[in-house]
This record gives structure tokens, sequence and C-alpha cells, in this order.
């Protein structure tokens, strides 16, 4: 899976995906910081796709773009006097250090491992997965369900307080 | 069907889509009148100034919003592997992701219930 087409589509998501986490940290207005995140998120989806991962390139469109940018733009709007300022912080320096720090074990890793390359690429086919997610994992499967009706049940919970009980209790 | 194959489509897909936005907004740019003058951005042209910040309070309600779009969302997810594989299986798995979805039936019945689907 060589060819211009290809190694055109690798350097424009590079750049498309280091530019949009330039902008994270560049932006003054934290709601356009999220949405630079959004697109940094949709260009890793897009290296999924080059690296022949169908299924986790969907997942991470619907779990990050979809549903983490919601939590992220939520926790913004919802923070009371948090203001929509990226602002400067006196941790800029130390962030920044940290940063090159981690960056710098990355690369020297990502260097230093001997990469096994496999002719016929080993991907896991999304109907494999639907295949052993229904016979094999079916009980971890509908275990999921109930986490999920579990997750929406304590929001509820949560978020309805005890006058807006009152309050329906009265009307 | 090869790489190219499968994925063309969604390329020229992306292309288009950015294409579009992109003369949108240069074309704003190009073709409309800007009158830069300070009055026009004040909140209310002929009202009192306003005082403090322009940050309005977002209702919890609309987080109650967000986790139910949430809890859908993931659902896809597992959704989205049976979807392309259940006409091969046996009956019993379209009957499997009737039991996923039921329950998760349940709890959108619950907040329902609960009156959290209302907006007052």
């Amino acid at each position: 899976m060589e060819g211009f087409g290809v190694n055109f589509a690798f350097w424009t998501l590079s750049a498309v995906t280091l530019g949009a986490a330039g902008g994270v940290v560049v932006s003054r207005n934290l709601l356009h910081a999220v949405l630079f995140l959004i697109l940094a998120f949709i260009g890793v989806a897009g290296f999924f796709v080059l690296l022949s991962a169908e299924f986790i390139a969907m997942a991470q469109v619907i779990i990050y773009v979809g549903a983490i940018s919601v939590l992220v733009l939520f926790a913004v709007l919802l923070t009371p006097r948090a203001g929509r300022d990226n602002g400067e912080t006196a941790m800029a320096l130390p962030a920044l250090l940290l940063a090159i720090a981690v960056a710098t074990v990355f690369i020297f890793v990502v260097n230093d491992t001997n990469w096994t390359t496999v002719a016929k690429s080993p991907e896991l086919a999304t109907a494999e997965l639907g295949t052993a997610l229904l016979s094999t994992w079916v009980l971890p499967f509908e275990l999921a369900s109930v986490l999920l009706t579990a997750a929406l049940v304590g929001a509820i919970m949560l978020v309805r307080s005890r006058e807006e009980e009152a309050e329906d209790a009265l009307a | 069907m090869s790489f190219y194959d499968s994925w063309s489509a969604i390329m020229v897909a992306v292309i288009a889509g950015f294409i579009l936005v992109g003369t949108a907004l240069i074309a704003t740019r190009l073709l409309a009148p800007f009158a830069r003058e300070r009055g026009k951005a004040v909140s209310y042209e002929c009202g009192m100034l306003p005082i403090g910040r322009n940050w309005a309070q977002v209702h919890v309600r609309y987080y109650l919003i967000a986790i139910l779009f949430l809890i859908f969302d993931v659902e896809t997810v597992f959704i989205f592997p049976w979807a392309v594989t259940f006409i091969d299986l046996p009956m019993f798995v379209f009957y499997e992701m009737l039991v996923f979805i039921g329950v998760l039936v349940l709890g959108l019945a619950y907040a329902w219930r609960r009156g959290v689907l209302e907006w007052r």
C-alpha cells in the first residue's frame, strides 16, 4: 500500500493534525481551542484509516470527535466564572519543558524499537470483531449495555436535585 | 476491493467539505461590506452599556442532554460491528442485539418517566 496517494495523505494529515494541535495551545479563545482539538482528533482518525484499522478509525470519530469533545465543550460551558480565555499561566515554561522531555523519550523509544513489518496487514476486520463480540464475548457485550444504563441513571440522580423533585411532587 | 476504491469517495467528500466551508468564509470576506465602527461591537446599540463580562452560565439541564447523547453515541460503537456482520450469523445474534438495545431503552424510559426529556 505504497504510492503517491498514501504519501500525500500521510503528509497532509500530519500537517493538519500538528497544526490543529498547535492551535489548541496557541488560540486565545477556549472554545476555539476545543474546536482545534476536534480537528486534531479527526486527523488521528485519518491516520488510523491509513493504517487500515477501519474500526478504530470509526471508533475514533464516534468516541473522540463525538463524545469526548462534547464532554470537553460542556466542561467549558458549565464551569462558572472560568472565563473563555486560554490565558497566560505561570506554568507555561514548566509545561513546555515537560512536553520537550516527553517528546524526547518518545522519539528515542520509537527509534530504538525494532518494528517488525508484516507482509499482510494483520487487520482486525470489523465483521470478525462483530462475530467475536456476539459469540464468545456476548456476556461482556450485554454487560456493557447495563453499564451504559447505570451511567444514564446515575447522571439523572446527580442532576435532578431535591428541590426539583419537590416541585414535581407539587405539580 | 482495494484501499483506494473503498476510501477515495470519503477522501473526495472530505476535500469537498473543506473547499465548501473555505470558499464560504473567504467569499464573505471578499463580498460582504464591513463597516468597522466601535458602536457595532456593543450589545445594545441604543441601550445601556452592559456591565461585567459576556458570560452566561449554561443551565445544568444541558448536561443531561449531553449525557444522553453520550450514552447513545457509545451504543453506536457497539452496534456498528454487529450491523456489518449479523446477516451472515445465526438468528439468535439478532436477539442478542435486541436485548442490548432493550436494556438501554429501559434507561431511556426511566429518564422519560423522571421528566428529564421535558424542557421546563
